[in-house]
């Protein structure tokens, strides 16, 4: 349980600084440079020995000002600009985006855009998972899953790659619904990725799932409770892991999630071999969701009318949704010009990171790198 | 002249190791051809390690230099040798200085005593085991020597980890090895050796490698020694020491270049040091498969045609990827290559058919293969399992193996016992 009167930064980094090696603790940097920090989070470990007695996260090293950047675009422009926070999950951004802005312009997206939607952003969410799994595997030490997930992601790619040009950074989506219409042949290609993927899920497991050393390393690593995670407000599958049911796609619908016949998987535990096993069948679940997504796809338009100038009336919207990481909102005030007052953002991998020193102390330093692996943070979203 | 001519003559009719015949000319000759034949295996070692890796990760691996990247692991000791030696401004250089050396040291002496075959080692030593145990465990210090003298917290703690880590579980490893040496005095005279070349002549001499001889018990020790002897070199999944997700490199983390490549070097001869000790106690050395059940001369034969064929084999894969190359002008000198080495493996292989060579060569053969297959799970446990954590480590080398090697010590007696006073007494 978290004290709330403890201060934020408990490290006491000021005590100057005892003898090297006479002391029994070591303060150790690791970062913004290291090859487990998954990008430039910088941690500040103070050690016993290897044991862990605090740490404390510093930020802000790959900050660009996502969010003041969107004060001076127009609604449209700043479209894209989303898409480079959480780049491992592009789509997530974009929708989250456009639906906020179509709730602040009072619009909805045509049937058919709607279920396109869903098919982009659950691919994204397995593609996003695959990289996660990747990763975290590679951080504990196993290489060959990272391969196996980047050689599946890639066919993921491919189709975003058809569908808009771009692989990564997608912009797949438009204020209002969609730019493009699917190419021919996009639900075929949809399906054959399913019936491809399927059976590489059960790869990923067979190398993990039951490996002694996988679950010796993961089990009752990192435990975080379902009211501690309420608490911080970590979201997504960190949260579900911990026993707590909440999923936006079911507690408050979007897109047309509601359509759509899926499961929630929780965890017991919330310690590192939950969240994996709660990733591994969110994916399943997302190819279920993509199964059914892709079978009653409606024809239609793809645009919902939207002026070419957006002016939104003047009046604050607050819209979230379920990222592959966790709640994603989008706060935009809007004072009726054409560009955002203000435009906030609540990225589920900055919250989430407040989590790590509750997760990671008392465990050891190894533990920590999976920690970090297992709340699935990506620093581009951490610092905006 | 003559004399020398004499005193170099004299050792080939002799039947002993060049070292404890006193023959200095061809003890230096073997220094040279182990010390010679270890490069070059490391230089393989590194370019099949990387690509087998790279097959078992559905990658290619190195393809660029020379045909199938043959040439990559030359590519990369020219870099290493011509990269600027950095020594932090910090670091406590005699120290930092030595600590390679030292690794490298106890690495190469260790092959003092491996047996490639009855009279192919450098020497014959009674206390042979134990003097590569001794040697081999040396290399801790220059470990310790590194990461303390980097003066820099990574290094430090892969340092404690490694030193920690290698020294418990040479205790295991001690035990096991301890019950094969038991195993060799069940003979007439109840006396065991240390020897290395005595302890796989007793292999012999019972008609039966120590792996299966008091079933389970010997396989149990050889288990007990193969995870012991990953963890003694800190390979995965027991590669904490330079868990490059954690602490980036371990204690080599302020090393480049030249001494970089030492540490290398060191890591991959003790692969071979520790692999050639298993194959030593438990398969049998350099005995061919099955040495007594088909002792025929006819089997004899057999087996003596295995080193051209393995060479054969190589050298038609060789040109089985020469045919396969893309018939483009820019792969000619590639495809030209590939065929070359092709030629010069199945030269090798034809001369190994030569019964005066291959007589000879055969013990190196069996027991260089044997060690390949040890690498080559060794490679396979790097593709295959996550690293295990500092106190799963120490947990497993104390509270498992130890008391299993315990157990197995305290069997193998009994049983030996049994067998020497109530069935053959």
């Amino acid at each position: 349980m978290i004290d709330p009167n403890s201060s934020l930064s408990h490290l006491d980094l000021e005590t100057p600084e005892k003898p090297f090696l006479d002391a029994n603790e070591l303060v150790i940097n690791m970062g913004p440079q290291h090859p487990a920090t998954h990008g430039v989070l910088r941690v500040i470990l103070r050690l016993d020995g290897e044991k862990v007695l605090g740490l404390e996260c510093v930020i802000g090293y790959l900050h660009r000002g996502v969010e003041k950047i969107g004060e001076h675009r127009t609604y449209t422009m700043f479209n894209p600009y989303v898409d480079r926070m959480d780049y491992v999950a592009a789509v997530s951004n974009g929708l989250g985006y456009c639906e906020t802005v179509e709730k602040l312009l009072n619009v909805e997206a045509p049937p058919r855009a709607q279920h396109v939607r869903v098919i982009l952003t659950e691919l994204n969410r397995i593609a996003s998972h695959q990289l996660w799994l990747g990763t975290h595997a590679l951080d504990i030490g196993a290489i060959t899953p990272l391969f196996y997930t980047f050689r599946d992601r890639e066919e993921i790619l491919k189709i975003y790659e058809k569908y808009c040009g771009a692989r990564l950074t997608t912009h797949a989506f438009r204020i209002g619904g969609l730019q493009y219409e699917t190419y021919s042949g996009f639900e075929k290609e949809v399906k054959n990725f399913l019936t491809f993927f399927r059976p590489k899920i059960d790869e990923y497991e067979e190398l993990l799932t039951t490996n002694r050393i996988w679950v010796e390393r993961t089990k009752n690593v990192g435990i975080i409770s379902g009211k501690d995670c309420i608490a911080l407000g970590v979201t997504g599958p960190v949260l579900r892991a911990s026993g707590v049911k909440w999923d936006l796609r079911k507690a408050q619908p979007y897109a047309n999630y509601k359509n759509f016949d899926f499961d929630i998987p929780i965890g017991q535990n919330g310690d590192t071999y939950d969240r994996y096993l709660v990733r591994v069948a969110e994916m399943r679940q997302s190819v279920r969701i993509i199964e059914q997504a892709v079978e009653a796809l409606p024809e239609g338009p793809i645009m919902a009318k939207v002026p070419k100038v957006m002016k939104p009336a003047a009046g604050e919207v607050y819209h979230s949704i379920e990222a592959p990481k966790g709640e994603l909102g989008y706060f935009i005030v809007s004072d009726g010009s054409t560009q955002p007052y203000r435009v906030r953002v609540r990225p589920p991998s900055f919250v989430n990171l407040q989590a790590l020193d509750v997760m990671c102390r008392g465990q050891l330093v190894a533990d920590v790198i999976a920690v970090i692996g297992t709340l699935d943070i990506v620093l581009g979203e951490v610092d905006r | 002249m003559g004399q020398v001519v004499q005193y170099i003559r004299s050792y080939l009719s002799s039947d002993q190791t060049p070292g404890a015949a006193g023959n200095m000319f061809w003890a230096l000759v073997y220094i040279m051809l182990v010390f010679g034949g270890l490069s070059v295996a490391v230089i393989a070692m590194n370019w099949l390690e990387r690509k087998i890796l790279a097959h078992m990760q559905v990658r290619l691996g190195p393809m660029r230099v020379g045909p199938h990247g043959l040439l990559q692991p030359i590519a990369d000791a020219i870099k290493l040798l011509l990269k600027e030696d950095i020594m932090p401004a910090e670091a406590d250089g005699v120290v930092f200085w030595m600590a390679p050396f030292i690794v490298v040291l106890a690495a190469f002496t260790v092959f003092v005593v491996v047996p490639f075959g009855p009279t192919h080692a450098i020497t014959d030593m009674n206390i042979g085991i134990l003097f590569m145990l001794g040697v081999s465990s040396l290399s801790v210090l220059g470990i310790v020597m590194a990461g303390w003298a980097s003066n820099s917290h990574y290094p430090l703690i892969g340092a404690l980890r490694s030193s920690a880590q290698m020294v418990s579980y040479e205790v295991a490893m001690g035990l096991a090895v301890v019950s094969a040496i038991l195993m060799t005095s069940l003979n007439a005279e109840g006396t065991g050796t240390l020897s290395m070349i005595g302890i796989v002549q007793a292999q012999q001499a019972q008609g039966e490698w120590f792996i299966f001889k008091f079933f389970p018990l010997g396989l149990i020790a050889f288990f007990i020694f193969a995870v012991a002897m990953v963890a003694e070199t800190n390979r995965a999944p027991f590669d904490l020491a330079e868990a490059e997700s954690e602490l980036t490199a371990g204690f080599h983390t302020e090393y480049s270049g030249f001494r970089w490549s030492l540490f290398f070097l060191a890591e991959y001869s003790a692969m071979i040091a520790v692999s050639s000790i298993a194959v030593t106690l438990w398969l049998g050395g350099w005995l061919r498969p099955f040495p007594n059940l088909l002792n025929s001369s006819t089997w004899d034969l057999v087996f003596s045609l295995f080193p051209g064929v393995t060479f054969l084999l190589f050298a038609a894969m060789c040109f089985y990827n020469a045919v396969r190359m893309p018939k483009h002008p820019l792969f000619r000198i590639q495809t030209i290559g590939l065929a070359g080495f092709g030629v010069v493996l199945g030269l090798i292989g034809l001369v190994l058919f030569l019964p005066a060579v291959s007589m000879r060569v055969q013990d190196i053969f069996w027991f260089a293969a044997k060690v390949a297959g040890f690498m080559y799970l060794y490679i396979w446990y790097r593709g295959t399992f996550p690293r295990y954590r500092f106190d799963q480590l120490m947990q497993m080398g104390w509270k498992v193996l130890l008391p299993m090697g315990l157990g197995v010590l305290i069997l193998t007696a009994g049983v030996a016992l049994l067998q020497q006073r109530i069935w053959h007494p």
